[in-house]
């Protein structure tokens, strides 16, 4: 007798030579996501991408909450990132109130930025080590993401969830010895990640295994709109820092990081090039920074925009992540949308995986800067 | 007025040391009596004082301590003594637990890491008894599909092949629980069962991540099994022999790393692979297949499961040190001791007590079992430390390592070892003996 099965799903047969795997929610391999991965001996034939175990509502909640008190919860998605994701929200806001900002402010906004990105990419890195066994590699970062932290805790006084953005500048001031300490701290932080080169980047291991495995061709990333460092890998050169730049990044002196292959090696390599560039961007930014001056522009108690919208974005640690906001003229926001970058990067990963062997998977899985809390909002 | 700890009472300090004891005595009369009296029914009691010493008359010990040391001595003749505690699975299980002591330390300071610190008060010394606890209190589950019997005895059955290989093993000169004259036959025949151990407990298990993990160990030791065993013919074609003691025996002046490199390499790298360790780890990839075989063992035979792996790792070393690291030869830097404390006994104390030697314990045995140690420690070391330095390699990479590269290199160095026999330089009849 059969059994009437829900439309859908369907019975493996005894005879598939195609095995079905459940990678996550409850695997070492996977983060807050399910994999669903058909396997025939060693190969990946299909790979279904299930992502929406940590939805949380962000978008639904920032509509029941005035401005400012949108900011501590809108960087929940990453709180890793999370003066980058309050970014976005800052600067629409700031265009819908009508508020100018300070000039050093916006330096601070940079900094913190910078530091907050190489906070990320430390963790994002210290994951892409284990993953492929290599457990020092998870280390390190680890405990070099302390000298980030540290400069960020003495910015503003929290060590993980910051809500150090307010539309109109930053919270507070930094401290007053801030400047010879985060050159100092920033000096130590790029010796070690010169180190990362040895151990990590030139190991022969590292690169037999990944070199090659999941390309992702020019015309293929901007089709299936990848972003970030993805997109940077695969040789095009789009970096919103640079090609839309907002408060002072068109007054810095950076590059864009761009690598050719499109592997994973290059989509792992991208974002480590990318934290060399944040200290340089850092240093540059406490050169040019006002030594004095406000940081944050007085709103009013409870500020209304207009009947408008804004949609500003920026480069976050997983590429570039935009804020849409729209006022109806109350305190607060109409509609909140976050498009973020995990989720473009996520599109791109049945393509990538279908043909790999089972053992890349993790290679190219999180080679694609794929935050999952951030993807389900 | 409140406070955690309770107060200190005395009655209730008397009442539970009265309790501790009584439970001592409790378990010592129902379990620990009972097994002393079994274990010296087996054991072919000595002669002492024209008295054949039964079980009975062996407990007077503890009315007369002076009895204790020959029953000692007759104890250190029997194969229980060797098979249990010497050169079987005493001695590698205390060598394996300080393996994963150091190794969690070693790896720990690679990583700018601590590493254990709490347990024990001095640097964690009492983990990894902490964690034996731990898994021993842990429920076992059993999956509801799973074939229970082989289930069950598969971990066993790893402990097991891993003691077998163990008393292969010979530490200082006569002191192997089966001294061979096919001894590396042995081993490769002790090897030979480790992939059919893996490969019946992740099938039993029913299971989709254990039964992909057990496919990779399949392929992984078979294929590494035959490079392991051609890289050890060059040992046995220039010896003569197939028994471990004799192959020691015959490294006196040179070790045979130095003539075949090449096969120690080799040899090496085929360990790595045999033990399941970074960067060969496939079997076990945590973030591919969850925990490989492994994945629905669960406490104690999890234990199990780890305790044989370390125990094979010992052994492996142990392999290492005896065919390319001369075993225990080397120079003589135990301190010697007078003889007749060994034959006559010592006489100390204020009463006189006389204890008598022990003839087993010579110089010569201590300072071979102390090169032995030492010589494996190193093997094991540096064994541990390509865990520090690599990820994990991909399957296709390690079929192709092992089947390409590693084949060809031991046709190498067996090359390597006739061209040396038969011009004459080493072998039965060489120039250098």
């Amino acid at each position: 007798m059969t059994t009437s099965l829900p439309p859908g799903i369907q019975l493996e047969k005894a005879d598939d030579r195609i095995m079905t795997l459940n990678v996550g929610p409850q695997h070492p391999g996977s983060g807050h996501m399910r994999l669903i991965i058909k396997v025939d001996g060693d190969y990946i034939v299909s790979c279904d991408p299930d992502p929406g175990y940590v939805h949380r509502g962000e978008e639904k909640m920032a509509e029941y909450r005035n401005y400012i008190q949108n900011i501590p919860h809108l960087e929940r998605p990453v709180i890793h990132d999370s003066c980058n994701i309050l970014y976005p929200y800052c600067l629409a806001v700031e265009d819908l109130l009508g508020i100018e900002v300070p000039e050093r402010a916006k330096y601070i906004r940079v900094i913190a930025s910078e530091l907050n990105r190489c906070v990320y990419t430390l963790y994002w890195l210290a994951i892409y080590g284990i993953f492929l066994g290599h457990s020092t590699m998870f280390m390190w970062p680890m405990g070099d993401r302390e000298f980030c932290i540290d400069l960020l805790e003495a910015m503003s006084g929290a060590r993980v969830t910051h809500a150090y953005f307010v539309p109109g500048g930053v919270r507070n001031d930094v401290p007053a010895n801030f400047e010879d300490r985060c050159l100092r701290q920033i000096d130590y932080f790029e010796k070690r990640l010169k180190q990362y080169e040895d151990i990590f980047y030139q190991n022969p291991v590292l690169k037999q295994r990944t070199e090659g495995t999941g390309v992702l061709s020019r015309i293929d990333a901007i089709r299936l709109g990848t972003t970030g460092s993805v997109l940077r890998s695969a040789g095009v050169d789009f970096d919103v820092r640079k090609k839309e730049p907002y408060d002072v990044y068109d007054n810095l002196d950076f590059q864009t990081q761009v690598l050719k292959e499109g592997d994973s090696y290059a989509r792992s390599r991208v974002p480590y090039l990318d934290m060399l560039e944040s200290c340089r961007i850092i240093k540059d930014a406490l050169k040019k920074m006002p030594k004095s001056g406000s940081v944050r522009t007085k709103l009013k108690p409870n500020p209304k925009g207009g009947n408008e919208e804004a949609y500003r974005r920026v480069e976050s640690g997983r590429g570039s992540l935009g804020m849409y906001v729209v006022s109806d003229g109350k305190p607060e926001p109409y509609r909140v949308k976050i498009s973020v970058g995990s989720f473009r990067n996520l599109i791109c990963m049945p393509y990538l995986l279908k043909g790999e062997k089972l053992g890349n998977m993790p290679a190219v899985y999180w080679s694609l800067n794929y935050w999952p809390v951030e993807a389900d909002r | 007025m409140s406070s955690i700890a309770p107060e200190f009472r005395l009655s209730r300090f008397v009442a539970s040391l009265t309790d501790l004891i009584f439970w001592v005595i409790v378990i010592f009369t129902l379990i620990g009596l009972p097994i002393v009296f079994i274990l010296l029914f087996y054991i072919k009691l000595p002669v002492i004082d024209d008295k054949l010493l039964t079980p009975y008359l062996a407990l007077t010990w503890l009315a007369d301590p002076s009895r204790t040391l020959p029953i000692i001595k007759s104890l250190m003749h029997t194969d229980f003594f060797r098979i249990t505690t010497f050169p079987g699975f005493g001695f590698a299980a205390l060598l394996a637990a300080g393996t994963i002591y150091i190794e969690r330390k070693l790896l720990a300071k690679m990583q700018l890491r601590v590493g254990p610190l709490y347990c024990g008060k001095i640097e964690g010394i009492l983990q990894l008894m902490g964690d034996g606890l731990k898994l021993i209190s842990k429920e076992i589950i059993i999956p509801a599909k799973a074939d229970k019997p082989i289930f069950w005895v598969a971990p066993l059955l790893f402990v097991g092949t891993a003691a077998a290989f163990i008393s292969l093993i010979p530490v200082a000169p006569g002191w192997v629980v089966a001294d061979l004259d096919v001894g590396l036959l042995a081993v490769f025949a002790v090897i030979g069962f480790f992939p059919i151990i893996t490969i019946l407990s992740s099938w039993s298990a029913n299971s989709k991540f254990p039964f992909i993990g057990g496919i990779r160990a399949l392929h992984q030791m078979v294929s590494f099994e035959i490079p392991l065993i051609l890289s050890l013919l060059g040992i046995v074609i220039l010896t003569g022999t197939l028994n471990l003691t004799e192959i020691v025996e015959s490294q006196q002046h040179y070790w045979w790393i130095i003539f075949m490199p090449i096969g120690a390499i080799v040899f090496f790298t085929t360990i790595l692979a045999e033990l399941e360790r970074i960067p060969f780890d496939l079997p076990e990839a945590e973030s591919e297949i969850v925990a490989g075989w492994l994945t629905e063992f669960s406490g104690m035979m999890y234990g199990l499961v780890q305790l044989g792996s370390y125990l094979k790792l010992y052994a492996f070393a142990a392999l290492f040190t005896i065919l390319f690291l001369g075993g225990w030869n080397g120079p003589m830097i135990w301190p010697p001791f007078p003889q007749e404390i060994i034959t006559e006994g010592i006489k100390m104390g204020p009463i006189t007590m006389h204890v008598p030697g022990l003839p087993l314990l010579d110089q010569e045995m201590l300072n071979g079992t102390l090169w032995f140690t030492i010589k494996t420690i190193g093997v094991i070391l540096v064994i541990l430390l390509p865990r520090g330095v690599f990820p994990r390699i991909r399957i296709d990479l390690l079929l192709h390592t092992g089947w390409y590269k590693l084949i060809g290199l031991s046709f190498v160095n067996i090359f390597i070892a006739l061209a040396l026999v038969y011009a004459g330089v080493l072998g039965p009849g060489g120039l250098i003996q």
